[in-house]
């Protein structure tokens, strides 16, 4: 990989490792749980729509969100729950926008079925609100060009992956993930960046994200 | 002596690699860990593989029991009953025994942890002599219905505490700490977890007159009303009326647990007459207790409460498909379908138990998931590395912490 071109600054990778805090906030039907989606703070929304993806690439059936699986598994709003799945994440780059849209989700379907306000779980089946604290670590792996980059993707943690893909974007509100912002910034590739950030991490496995990213950056390499 | 390089196979470098990374964040540092037993039950258990793994990644540790008598440890186990919401008198005198204790273990027990980490009500009342220092408090018991008189005295002390931590959402509180969620795990490598050749498996059926032309349906647990042992009893038999199989209860006794010998002669008293039946009592002999979990065609747990489990994990990670009860933290372990089955009752118990006798190939599909559901959730890698996250919390007040 002779010749090929040094950034003006290399990207360190950083590791995520996650604690879940508990709020003790629970719900028990769903205007409870929209009062409460309001009020929790942004990393509690986070975290019930983000949780199944770090436990997605070990390819549990894990549900997409959490909200989508309780209304659907514990209050039986099948239809609610299709619409809290098909929420577009990718359209958001803040969790205030995020929460906006789950909430009007929610007002207009209780206002469409005013019985669904009749519907209760039962004792043991309630929705606990938990957080996620994210501790970031920069780890030894740096890389000075794109030969550099691919290689270190290989071997890194599926954690490293998530941090730069999906909490630097959406939880950190740096409007792409921190991969494109680097080709952009640093090498000056533009439809690399582009096409790196074009990719919805939100409906493919961890792994899956990874071996796209590493054929997309071999391409741009043969082809320079 | 097992080192962490012997858990590369079974979770892979990089979770040891991020481990280390953590670890590095603690350094100088000092973890006090304090319980009530030494031996027996699952707190000792964890602690006794955790403190070493933690030591040899650099985060110094310790490791301290409290002590107690027979009157002390009579009304801790009231206490632990009342959380669990059983009907128990809970009298003045108790609380006082309680307090007279506590009191005689904080001018005995020398604090010396940066972070002291005291698991369960027994030693709550350490947390007087909090100064600088951090503490925590680990609840590993089912607190989601508490007996209100006997949380609410507890309460005086949990909140003096820096956070609190649970094993499952249902049972946290509102409470004016932080509290987090952290799940119990097993160690892969321990007597009680690793592989055995199967001439070890054969010779523990043959101590215990376990013949093996009969399907085998296992509960490990300590004799503990709470564990359920009369019920299993009744779902044996129900099942027994059409399918020839046998059961073994077997299990030791936690060292704070004077209410075992009494239930184990009742049940004893109950299994008489049925050869098929055999009743166990295994203090601390893990091997014994592999075997049997292994020669198992079926486990069940069918406990009325239960603080997280661990032998559902256990007898997962051995790949058994599992009957257990949905409460505690064993929906956590048990996709209902998917990696075993749940039960509300002794009649569910012997429906599912039937289900997989009747199914071998479904029973072993989701003996399989089960496994691998331990290996990604919890095993002691995962409790490690969030232990020290919960460590390094307490330095760190924000959701997003650069370290």
């Amino acid at each position: 990989m002779e010749g090929i071109l040094k950034a003006k600054e290399p990207f360190r990778f950083s590791t995520r490792l996650h604690l879940s805090e508990l709020t003790g906030l629970r719900a028990i039907n769903l205007e409870q749980l929209l009062n409460l989606i309001k009020e929790v703070p942004g990393s509690s929304i986070y975290h019930h729509t983000h949780r199944f993806l770090q436990q997605h690439h070990f390819f549990s059936p894990e549900p997409p969100n959490d909200f989508a699986y309780w209304v659907t598994e514990m209050l039986g709003e099948n239809e609610l729950g299709e619409r809290l799945v098909s929420i577009d994440t990718m359209q958001f780059s803040r969790i205030h926008d995020l929460r906006a849209a789950i909430v009007k989700t929610i007002e207009d379907y209780l206002n469409e079925d005013p019985s669904s306000r009749l519907r209760f779980t039962r004792q043991g089946e309630e929705f606990h609100f938990i957080k996620s604290v994210s501790f970031v670590i920069p780890t030894k792996y740096v890389a000075n060009d794109l030969g550099d980059f691919i290689e270190i993707l290989r071997k890194i943690t599926i954690d490293s992956i998530y941090f730069h893909i999906f909490e630097a974007r959406l939880r950190l509100e740096r409007e792409t993930n921190d991969f494109s912002n680097w080709i952009e910034t640093s090498l000056e590739d533009k439809e690399l960046a582009d096409q790196l950030a074009a990719l919805d991490p939100y409906t493919r496995t961890l792994e899956d994200l990874r071996s796209a990213i590493i054929e997309m950056v071999e391409k741009r390499i043969f082809s320079q | 002596m097992i080192k962490l390089e012997n858990y590369i196979p079974i979770v892979g470098q990089s979770v040891i690699d991020d481990l280390r990374l953590i670890a590095e964040r603690l350094r100088g540092k000092t973890v006090q860990h304090v319980n009530s037993t030494a031996v027996g039950g699952g707190v000792a258990e964890i602690l006794s593989r955790m403190v070493p793994l933690l030591q040899e990644l650099g985060v110094e540790t310790i490791w301290d029991v409290i002590k107690g008598g027979e009157q002390f440890f009579g009304v801790t186990k009231k206490f632990h009953n009342a959380l669990h919401a059983r009907p128990v008198e809970i009298t003045k005198r108790d609380f006082e025994v309680f307090i007279e204790t506590g009191q005689n273990n904080i001018a005995d027990l020398e604090i010396c942890g940066d972070i002291v980490f005291v698991h369960d009500p027994q030693p709550i009342m350490l947390v007087k002599k909090k100064k600088e220092n951090k503490w925590l408090w680990r609840c590993h018991v089912d607190v989601s219905e508490p007996n209100e008189e006997v949380w609410n005295f507890l309460m005086e002390f949990i909140i003096r505490y820096d956070s609190a931590v649970f094993s499952a959402p249902d049972f946290s509180r509102k409470l004016p700490i932080r509290q987090f969620l952290i799940a119990p795990s097993i160690d892969p490598l321990s007597d009680k977890n690793k592989d055995l050749p199967q001439e070890t498996i054969d010779a523990v059926l043959q101590k215990y007159q376990i013949p093996k032309d009969k399907p085998i349906i296992t509960q490990i647990s300590r004799f503990d009303r709470l564990k359920d042992p009369i019920g299993v009893l009744d779902a044996y038999k129900e099942v027994r009326k059409y399918i020839k199989c046998q059961l073994v209860l077997a299990g030791g006794g936690a060292s704070d647990d004077p209410e075992g010998a009494a239930v184990y002669s009742e049940v004893k008293e109950k299994a008489k007459g049925d050869s098929n039946i055999h009743i166990l009592l295994l203090p601390q002999n893990d091997i014994e207790i592999n075997a049997l979990q292994r020669a198992s065609t079926v486990i069940i747990q069918k406990s009325l409460r239960e603080g997280f489990g661990l032998t559902v994990a256990e007898a997962l990670w051995k790949s058994k498909p599992v009957v257990a009860s949905n409460i505690g933290g064993i929906p956590l372990q048990i996709k209902h379908k998917y990696s075993g089955l749940l039960c509300h009752s002794v009649q569910g118990a012997a429906f599912a138990i039937k289900q997989f006798l009747n199914s071998p190939a479904y029973a072993k599909k989701l003996g399989e998931n089960g496994r691998e559901h331990i290996r990604n959730n919890f095993l002691i890698t995962r409790h490690l590395r969030e232990y020290m996250l919960l460590f390094l919390s307490l330095y760190h007040k924000e959701d997003v912490v650069y370290l």
